[in-house]
């Protein structure tokens, strides 16, 4: 049992329609035209492992959490959360599988509604599935914002009375209220000063240790990355380009775009190291480049970039997606 | 400095006096005469039976001989004397306006209540699920819209007779009218609303409630509706003014409230046609009346869509 998996995902493909109303469409002779937020997003994640996503703005990082957690349907592919294949709709059963994943968002300011008190929203999870009742609620309310650092007194207060850090303190109670075993945590840390970010990491990393947590980091930040994850995926306009152990990810990067966010991350130690900067933007996803759909920005780029899609393939560290790697050419290079 | 070190007070009462809108609703001396002349207006109509000196509507206790007194003048044939004068049925006009200004406040409270609560139901539903449920509540909105409501109201009154038997109407008249002036006004609410949850069901709180499975209804009364009523009850307030004037216009054309239970738009109905005879008190009181009590709520509504603007403080 231990083995399978905690979550796999595969095939995990989500378009968005962006095409114009239809009147428009005929009037102006126009095709439908759709997004690709995510496209054939496979992995899997192991029990106690924290498991990150990285990728630019606009990859698909956050498109992909939000499907795991039932916010955005998926186009096509399957998630299955411990062996069961998740069905967001209503019913007895999805409710026994929503109690075991919570989510943490980003902006702390958003997440907590204003005119509740914190008491409330904390509990929030524990009254829809039922965990506790009366008096109950508020000790175990009491208890999590107590493990989380605040003070059981804090419940009675509202969020605006509350710091970034504290708010995100208050989230985190939220999300471990209903005793979850997977937690995805949608950039926890991009919306906090750089002081508290390491605070609440730190918290994080408490818990897991402490409730046995398993978690889905998404980060843009290679440096809360390096801190938090067991194994990391990196993500380029939707596609998994890339996935390894973290520690090797640093050391031996695969993928030519993995090499250049790794050289694009600044360092306080000022090696002096001389660096290549990110080179051009990330393309339009409504009309994605064709083949590798890294090819305009790549160094190494050969003439079979721009005519096919690279296939997963199997590296020392873990998988990548480059058509350069049977070759071996990007180790010599 | 001691300003900033003073203790915050407690309690309930505390709390709210120390509040920013109680700051601003004291720094704002229109606010402050707005609400004293809505309070007086209100606790009058309220308490019309306890302060009024005659019973208008008791027929036993008329006098047509009463008829026409001027105001602070004894009567020609009884020597009574009455403040603000009597109508043509000897009524003392003081307590007809007493008992009017409950009838229209009356009327003005229950549409915008009725209007208030169509509107944020549609609007909700309309801003959260969107798609063609949206597009079609939106274009109803849009269609009513280019109708002038007083005109809608007309219409509905109409047609709302026609379906209630004749021996119903005057009892039925009232809340017929309640329906009416309602259905004209609901547009504002639910566009407000509309507007409003499209933009609080994108927050992260709202997601954090669907992650774990909360049901529509719910995230829709228990997040999204107090995080959306601040601009409606701004609304409401300005709409309170506005209903009481379109209960006054529709009673005025005589298919409002029956004579016999006369609001301040009945009043002025019966007051106008005596103008040019000279009797110009059974007209003048009634009007400063509903004047007053329409503009201290407008400068009430005003205050509070300016009090709760961030953008303006």
């Amino acid at each position: 049992m231990t083995d399978t998996p905690l979550l796999q995902v595969s095939g995990l493909t989500r378009y968005f329609d962006v095409s114009k109303p239809w009147l428009n469409r005929v009037l102006e002779r126009e095709e439908k035209q759709f997004l690709t937020a995510a496209a054939d997003v496979d992995f899997e994640i192991k029990r106690g492992e924290t498991f990150a996503l990285v990728g630019e703005s606009g990859s698909g990082k956050s498109t992909i959490a939000k499907m795991i957690v039932g916010l955005v349907d998926p186009s096509r592919g399957r998630i299955l959360f411990d062996g069961q294949e998740m069905r967001f709709e209503q019913g007895a059963a999805m409710r026994q599988l929503r109690r075991r994943f919570q989510m943490i968002f980003q902006d702390p300011f958003a997440s907590l509604n204003p005119r509740w008190r914190v008491g409330s929203i904390i509990a929030e999870p524990i009254r829809t599935f039922g965990i506790a009742s009366g008096a109950d609620i508020n000790r175990e309310v009491g208890r999590l914002l107590e493990v989380v650092g605040l003070s059981a007194a804090d419940a009675e207060k509202f969020p605006h009375e509350f710091s970034g850090g504290q708010r995100q303190r208050i989230a985190i109670a939220r999300a471990l209220s209903s005793k979850p075993e997977f937690i995805v945590c949608d950039e926890p840390t991009s919306a906090l000063d750089v002081s508290v970010q390491a605070q609440i990491l730190n918290l994080m990393r408490d818990l897991q240790d402490e409730f046995g947590l398993t978690y889905l980091l998404i980060s843009h930040d290679l440096s809360v990355v390096r801190h938090m994850a067991n194994r990391i995926g990196v993500l380029y306009l939707g596609r998994l380009v890339e996935e390894a152990d973290a520690k090797r990810l640093f050391t031996e990067p695969q993928h030519p775009y993995t090499r250049m966010l790794l050289d694009a991350v600044p360092d306080l130690a000022l090696s002096g190291r001389r660096r290549k900067p990110v080179t051009g933007e990330i393309p339009n996803p409504i009309t994605p480049p064709s083949g590798c759909t890294f090819h305009p920005r790549c160094p190494l780029v050969v003439d079979i970039c721009k005519q096919q899609v690279p296939a997963v393939r199997t590296t020392p560290t873990g998988r990548a997606a480059c058509h350069l790697l049977e070759e071996s050419a990007l180790s010599s290079s | 400095m001691t300003e900033l070190h003073k203790p915050r007070p407690t309690g309930r009462f505390g709390r709210a006096w120390d509040s920013d809108i109680a700051y601003s609703f004291r720094q704002s001396p229109v606010a402050v005469v707005a609400a004293v002349v809505s309070l007086i207006l209100i606790l009058g109509a309220v308490f019309a039976p306890l302060i009024a000196p005659y019973d208008p509507f008791n027929p036993a206790s008329l006098n047509l001989m009463d008829g026409f007194t001027p105001p602070m003048e004894p009567n020609a044939f009884t020597g009574n004397v009455y403040w603000l004068g009597t109508d043509n049925q000897g009524r003392d006009v003081f307590s007809t306006i007493l008992y009017g200004a409950r009838i229209s406040l009356f009327v003005g409270f229950a549409a915008v209540l009725f209007a208030m609560t169509l509107g944020i139901t549609l609007g909700l539903i309309a801003g959260y699920r969107g798609g063609w449920v949206d597009s079609l509540l939106m274009r109803v909105a849009d269609v009513q819209l280019t109708f002038p409501s007083i005109l809608l109201a007309l219409l509905i009154f109409g047609v709302a007779r026609g379906f209630i038997p004749p021996a119903y109407r005057e009892a039925m008249a009232i809340w017929v009218l309640i329906v009416a002036i309602g259905l004209s006004e609901w547009v504002q609410y639910a566009r407000v609303v509309r507007g409003a949850t499209m933009v609080e069901k994108n927050k992260e709180y709202v997601q954090a409630a669907r992650v774990i499975g909360a049901h529509p209804v719910k995230i829709l009364l228990r997040h999204i509706l107090p995080n959306v009523m601040g601009p409606v009850l701004v609304i409401a307030t300005i709409g309170l003014a506005l209903a009481i004037i379109a209960e006054a216009t529709l009673s005025f054309l005589g298919v409002g409230v029956p004579p016999t239970q006369p609001s301040l738009g009945t009043l002025i109905r019966i007051g106008q046609q005596y103008l040019f005879s000279g009797e110009w008190w059974i007209l003048l009181f009634p009007s400063i009346t509903l004047l007053a009590l329409a503009l201290s709520v407008n400068l009430l509504g005003d205050w509070l869509r300016d009090a709760l603007n961030p953008r303006l403080r």
